[in-house]
């Protein structure tokens, strides 16, 4: 396999090259869809110059990362182009593997329950064979490497550097989440997750995910006494306040920017918690009900995080959606694939025309744009509790036989009770 | 007897200090001063300058402290009435007698030009600097423009000017003047014309240009009691040339440019007309924090060229808190134009930090320009208590150049605004969004799959199939 894999890395870092030279890269780099103002490469560049005049990065309100991303782009300013398209590729081959590796659990897990008849008989349909999973890996890495990654990877830090290097910011760990999660290897782990992942001993399959939403903070709690090290004006208040109490409104994709606009002041800080809960208290939930399956819980952390995060962007959608092939197997108890699918994708349309009529034209105005806003992230959820609802029920059926019968003998009717 | 000493102690701790330790009375002075300057196209530009000085006790300890200065700038302010009178109020003769007779609103405020300045300084009164004195110098200047007064003719008077005339000093004064500057018409008096013909004429270097101006003392007897008040005229015999003005040797523009409600780039241009010298000028700009600067836009050319500034002074602004302040120390090389431009990124601000008028815009403050301008023709150094007031406006220190100060014009620029009717809308939108999620997995996470068991009749299939079996048709 590594032959076409080869060539996918080729193909995606030959368009990212065009992408970067052409005069897209710098149009594409000030959308708002794909730039957030906690993620914007414009922002570092700025950071770094503050740094040269002497001033600190963090005594304005125009830089929020973290200040190992200071010390590292300091020296690679000139070559970002290339960092970013190698970590992309990096994530890419990551993912490749680590789904690789999956499927082979996954596979000898099947053949395990199978072996000790846990599954009902007539189930032979819905038992994945190696097959079909051959393509899987590919496929990933293929998603990674080309939807809005393109546009994440010319404007903003993509999400894939931070994993390479010791400040983990986005919500992004899976090639190493992944890794570690079936095979439970620790050295792959603080290799990829960073000096100070604070994993000790063995780290169990399901203790991963939970992490994931301290990684969106962009710190893990060990880390922090580096930051401190590091740079001494990195205030806890910059990364992690700027992004629980959102306190720069410019509009993204998401749901938020509106609200804290229009919202009565007396209740801000009301609802900026209220809001804020909304990424992490499904964690254990979720965890509750996928405590064997992993990854799957992971796939839908990811995407809660990239749905209601403070600041989200195309990338962070981007993320989730490079795992769909993974979850094939599902899309014949999808119920409502078609829909959403035209929605997402008419969404996805829209956003670059209405921002353009209410910036520029001046014919709309900001309500349109946050119109958009809502129905995108409505079928960004309905999609993903979509396949969480296609996941059970296969696991449903794989229980209980997948041609179920009702007590007289018509055909069963399976409802959520 | 007894009584009365204790009784003459406590009086005289009572009267404190003062009673008992100054020896000299505390002094204050007040000067005042009219400057008429009549401009090449006809217009006459006003300038009143009140001084008053006052001694003080305080001690002043050491040099001011640079973590104490403020600086503080309000871009839009429309001046009116209620600007002029308190200002007059801080006046001594207030506006009953000397040349503060003149500040009458009505007529003040219809003119093309308005600006009051108030400054306020302590001054040393001696070498070591250890008594002090206040200062509070006030000015006002107005441009009187023929057309708008509406009346064609340009020969003016004081009594066209201010609709009213000077008639006594004010008591207080130990100074009051009327300065017309007859520079260009010296010679022959046959373009313009001053009535009543000046006494005395005074001569100086001003804004690095020779002056001579003709001055009106009205603490002269002489010059009141010939009428009993003092109407200056100014008639031109014949229309002045219609020459160019002399272009300054420094001055500046700044303008925001880009188009849409995202970003934008704010442009200043510098420009030295001095044909053969370089100066450095010292630019300060405030900037509000919703437009957010990128420092590493900063770009400055001068004659198309990359000019780096001596000294840069960056502090970023930390939203709604305090502004960007940009200081930068920048060599103009003679006859050129420097620009200095930086990009900036407009914010989206909460619904309530809007003014009430959200698409008039938001007014950024000017930015100020301090330089020491070389000087064709050497001045002598002022001498602050002999000199004319207007003389120490641009104070020079050596001969060969003199300093100014230049503000240039306050922008507007427009953010995006959301939509004001909305607030209930959006939270209950959003709101519902957040629960379209929140149901969702509510169900997923905490129902189980079941089969589905047809239900055996309820009560309105059981009714139904009543009225079925009545009518002989098959049951449900």
């Amino acid at each position: 396999m590594a032959a076409p894999l080869a060539l996918v890395l080729v193909v995606a870092v030959t368009v990212r090259a065009a992408l970067f030279r052409s005069s897209l890269a710098e149009f594409i780099s000030e959308r708002v869809e794909v730039v957030s103002p906690l993620s914007s490469w414009k922002r570092v560049v700025e950071g770094l110059s503050l740094l040269d005049l002497g001033v600190s990065p963090y005594s304005g309100a125009v830089f929020h990362e973290t200040p190992l991303i200071i010390y590292l782009f300091h020296f690679l300013i000139d070559y970002a182009e290339l960092v970013f398209m190698i970590t992309d590729a990096l994530t890419a081959i990551a993912l490749y593997f680590a789904i690789q590796d999956f499927n082979k659990v996954v596979f000898k897990k099947q053949k395990l329950l199978l072996e000790l008849d846990q599954y009902a008989p007539d189930v032979a349909e819905l038992i994945r064979t190696p097959m079909e999973m051959r393509y899987i890996p590919l496929k990933v890495a293929l998603l990674q490497c080309f939807p809005q990654c393109y546009f994440s990877c010319l404007s903003d830090i993509p999400v894939s550097v931070p994993p390479y290097l010791v400040c983990p910011r986005t919500p992004l760990s899976p090639p190493a989440a992944v890794h570690t999660c079936e095979n439970e290897e620790q050295g792959l782990l603080d290799l990829f997750l960073g000096v100070c992942h604070d994993v000790c001993g063995k780290p169990s399959g399901n203790r991963l995910p939970l992490l994931l939403p301290s990684q969106l903070l962009g710190f893990h709690p060990r880390s922090l006494w580096l930051y401190c090290w590091v740079s001494p004006d990195f205030k806890l208040s910059c990364a992690v306040k700027e992004g629980l109490s959102v306190p720069d409104l410019t509009p993204n994709i998401g749901l938020f920017w509106y609200f804290f606009a229009e919202m009565f002041e007396h209740f801000s800080l009301f609802f900026v918690c209220v809001f804020q809960i909304n990424v992490f208290f499904y964690t254990i939930p979720l965890a509750i009900k996928l405590k064997e399956h992993p990854i799957f819980f992971m796939f839908i952390q990811i995407a809660i995080i990239a749905i209601f995060k403070s600041y989200p962007t195309v990338g962070d959608v981007a993320l989730y959606m490079a795992f769909f092939p993974v979850w094939n197997h599902l899309y014949r108890f999808l119920r409502n694939i078609f829909v959403l699918t035209c929605i997402i994708i008419v969404c996805s349309l829209l956003f670059p025309v209405l921002w353009h009529l209410w910036i520029y034209a001046g014919s709309a105005n900001s309500n349109f744009f946050y119109a958009i806003t809502l129905t995108f992230n409505v079928g960004q959820i309905l999609l993903i509790s979509d396949y969480f609802y296609a996941f059970l029920r296969r696991e449903y059926y794989l229980t209980h036989g997948l041609y179920l019968t009702a007590k007289d003998g018509t055909e069963a009717m399976l409802v959520l009770k | 007897m007894a009584a009365a000493m204790p009784l003459a102690l406590l009086v005289l701790l009572l009267l404190g200090r003062r009673g008992w330790c100054l020896a000299e009375p505390p002094r204050d002075s007040l000067r005042e001063e009219l400057v008429i300057t009549p401009l090449p196209s006809g217009d006459v530009a006003a300038t009143f300058q009140f001084r008053t000085r006052w001694d003080s006790e305080l001690q002043r300890e050491g040099d001011t402290d640079h973590y104490f200065l403020r600086y503080a700038v309000l871009p839009r302010e429309v001046v009116c009435t209620e600007n002029l009178t308190p200002w007059k109020k801080l006046l001594p003769c207030s506006s009953k007698a000397g040349l503060s007779v003149l500040l009458k609103a009505d007529r003040l405020f219809h003119t093309s030009y308005h600006s009051q300045a108030v400054h306020i300084r302590p001054v040393c009164r001696n070498a070591r600097c250890t008594s002090i004195s206040w200062e509070l110098r006030q000015t006002l200047s107005v441009v009187f423009d023929a057309f708008i007064t509406g009346q064609g003719k340009k020969d003016w008077s004081l009594f066209r000017m201010f609709s009213r005339t000077l008639t006594e000093p004010c008591p207080l004064a130990s100074e009051s003047r009327v300065y017309v500057d007859i520079t260009n018409y010296n010679q022959d008096n046959e373009t313009l014309e001053v009535n009543p013909p000046p006494t005395t004429t005074y001569q100086d270097v001003i804004l690095g240009t020779r002056k001579i101006y003709a001055i009106y003392d009205l603490l002269d007897t002489a010059m009141i009691n010939n009428s009993r008040n003092l109407n200056i005229q100014l008639k031109w015999k014949r229309p002045p040339e219609n020459e160019a003005p002399p272009v300054p040797f420094l001055h500046a523009q700044r303008y925001v440019s880009g188009y849409g409600l995202q970003k934008g780039e704010l442009s200043t241009l510098l420009y030295n007309t001095h044909p053969y010298r370089a100066f450095p000028v010292l630019l300060l700009d405030t900037v509000p924090w919703y437009l957010r600067l990128y420092v590493h836009t900063l770009t400055i050319t001068s004659k198309g060229k990359e000019n780096k500034p001596s000294y840069i002074h960056y502090q970023p602004a930390q939203d709604r808190l305090q502004p960007h302040l940009l200081e930068m120390l920048i060599q103009l090389p003679a006859n050129s134009v420097t620009k200095v431009s930086i990009q900036f990124e407009r914010a989206l601000l909460k619904w309530t930090e809007y003014t009430p008028d959200p698409n008039h815009g938001f007014y950024v403050s000017p930015s100020v320009l301090s330089a020491l301008v070389p000087s064709v023709v050497a001045a002598k150094p002022v001498d602050w208590e002999e000199s004319p007031l207007f003389n120490s406006l641009f104070p020079v220190s050596d001969g060969s150049n003199y300093f100014v100060r230049l503000y240039t014009e306050p922008l507007l620029v427009n953010l995006p605004t959301p939509d004001f009717s909305m607030p209930y809308n959006v939270i209950c939108l959003t709101c519902t969004v957040v629960a379209v999620c929140y149901g969702s997995f509510y169900n997923l996470l905490t129902r189980t799959f079941h089969i589905e068991e047809p239900r055996t009749g309820g009560l309105a299939k059981r009714l139904a199939n009543l009225i079925r079996r009545a009518r002989g048709v098959p049951p449900l």
